[in-house]
């Protein structure tokens, strides 16, 4: 009987070393570009980032200083608009294509997400500015808000129904078998079964539309002054970045990168800190 | 305190199939009532329809009348999350919630109906997990442990306790020992013998020798069809069809 505790060919363990190599080339060329990016911004943004960039408005060209703090309060005004329209929207319809199969209209409502999550955010921008911004007749941060919790529905809505699908079905006979009414079954049963990775879905969905520029030109518009009145035209850090790149001036550059870090910072901060406040009171199944 | 069963001409379907044939049973209160008989020949049906488990399927359909107790369960009135709601059920696979802590588990049924008295809640917990026999094993870790982290054992008895806690006239057991070991089956069953003093229970077993150990009637089902309804031991001893007998000397099924 041949043991099967005999060393490895040298031919199967270069072929063993081989295939390692490639995967962790593989992992290292995905992280890359973020490294690289990150890095990057670190090492140009750093710099520019001092208490007058997180506390001033900007200045006017030519006059040193300023900051950004009206575009970092007016980007969270408008994702928070955005994930009140997204979030319970997404979920609500993700809930309704998972739990509610039988209907003819579940197909519907599958291809309609699919088929917006391919829109392209200009194209939702405009849609924003025809519907809502038109009948105001002026810019706003509602209307921005409705333009990025438009787009982040599809991502919501199919993460939440994959995410429902994978709670095996004895869960919800348990839950129904106990006399719970359904839609708490659902909501607090289910749901909550599936919280995790439907919240990661929301968080997904929240990173990707933090940064978008396009569907803010006319709807947010953007301003150079404090403003926290979601009927008004309110400044957002992308178009912030997006105007002060495009311009001539070298401290305008600066700030920009220093806007581009910031940004990417909320996001991780507002991502992480979702995590921690969500799990709290979930059991983790070997805790 | 524990109530009769009354099912009259009951008839069940999965789409076109019929799974359940004509069934007419009585069952006494505070007794254990076994249901055997090969697979696919309708006991976990026969026993989903008692508590309206039966038309979650969106596929299923049904005719014919069940009383338990005072409850006309298919009457047009009738709320089905009431029916289940007094019926309780253990399932084949133990089915805790994950994310829930033990006490989380125990007091789902009360919780999400919306009794939120504290001081009330602990007490239903400890004499469900007491009734259930689990309480020593996890007195010190009912609000640090999930339901998911016990063993299988364990956890079909959390999946009973938390079926005691919103005290139920009845309860349904389906199949609730065929995923555990000689052991914990032991247990289940010890536990089943103590529950009808305080409670009507029917239990769907593939097991005979199990039915034969803790029930006091026996109903032999094939193909859709109740073939005979007795005693246990007449079941067991001197069975009067002879397709009963078949089965349970272990010709066929």
């Amino acid at each position: 009987m041949p043991s099967l505790s005999r060393p490895l060919s040298l031919g199967r363990r270069l072929r063993n070393l081989c295939f390692m190599g490639l995967c962790a080339l593989a992992a290292i060329l995905v992280l890359a570009p973020l490294g690289a990016i990150f890095g990057y911004l670190v090492y140009k943004g750093t710099g520019s980032i001092n208490w007058a960039f997180l506390t001033h408005t900007p200045r006017p060209v030519g006059e040193a200083g300023g900051g950004m703090a009206n575009a970092i309060v007016g980007s969270m005004i408008v994702l928070g608009i955005g994930s009140m329209i997204g979030v319970p929207l997404g979920i609500g319809s993700g809930i309704y294509m998972a739990e509610f199969g039988g209907s003819r209209y579940v197909n519907v409502v599958r291809f309609t997400a699919d088929v917006l999550n391919g829109v392209p955010s200009i194209v939702v921008g405009i849609a924003v500015y025809a519907l809502v911004v038109l009948p105001q007749q002026h810019f706003s941060a509602l209307s921005g808000g409705v333009a990025l919790g438009i787009m982040m529905i599809p991502t919501i809505a199919r993460t939440t129904e994959e995410m429902l699908l994978m709670v095996p079905n004895t869960i919800r006979e348990a839950a129904l078998g106990l006399g719970i009414p359904q839609w708490r079954a659902t909501l607090q049963v289910t749901l909550r079964t599936a919280s995790k990775g439907v919240i990661t879905g929301a968080m997904l969905a929240f990173a990707r539309v933090a940064g978008e520029t396009a569907p803010l030109l006319f709807t947010a518009f953007g301003n150079q002054f404090w403003s926290l009145k979601p009927d008004q035209p309110i400044a957002a850090l992308p178009i912030q970045i997006f105007a002060y790149a495009i311009s001539p001036f070298d401290e305008w550059h600066r700030q920009a990168w220093a806007g581009a870090l910031i940004l990417i910072v909320l996001i991780v901060v507002a991502v992480a800190a979702v995590r921690v406040v969500t799990s709290r009171g979930n059991m983790v199944n070997n805790a | 305190m524990g109530v009769g069963i009354e099912v009259k001409d009951l008839n069940a379907w999965f789409g076109k199939a019929q799974v359940l044939k004509e069934i007419n049973i009585k069952v006494g209160a505070n007794a254990v009532t076994a249901v055997i008989g090969p697979s696919g020949c309708g006991k976990s049906t026969f026993i989903r329809c008692l508590n309206r488990m039966h038309e979650t399927n969106p596929e299923a359909r049904l005719t014919g009348t069940v009383q338990v107790g005072d409850i006309n369960v298919y009457e047009a009135g009738t709320d089905a999350v009431d029916v289940r709601r007094r019926i309780g059920m253990v399932f084949q696979k133990p089915n805790p919630f994950p994310t829930m802590s033990i006490y989380d588990n125990v007091s789902a049924g009360l919780r999400l109906n919306g009794y939120h008295k504290r001081r009330e809640l602990d007490v239903v917990v400890e004499h469900s997990l007491r009734m259930a026999a689990l309480w020593d094993e996890v007195k010190d870790v009912l609000k640090k442990k999930s339901g998911a982290s016990l063993s299988g054992g364990q956890q079909q008895r959390l999946c009973i306790a938390r079926a005691l806690a919103v005290q139920p006239d009845l309860l349904l057991m389906d199949e609730p020992c065929s995923a555990l070991d000689p052991i914990s089956t032991g247990k289940i069953e010890e536990l089943i013998f103590q529950l009808k003093a305080e409670y009507t229970v029917v239990i769907v077993t593939h097991n005979m020798q199990q039915a034969a150990r803790v029930a006091d009637h026996t109903g032999f089902f094939l193909m859709g069809k109740l073939i005979e309804y007795d005693k246990t031991e007449k079941i067991f001893t001197t069975p009067s069809d002879k397709r009963t007998e078949d089965y349970i000397t272990g010709r066929f099924g």
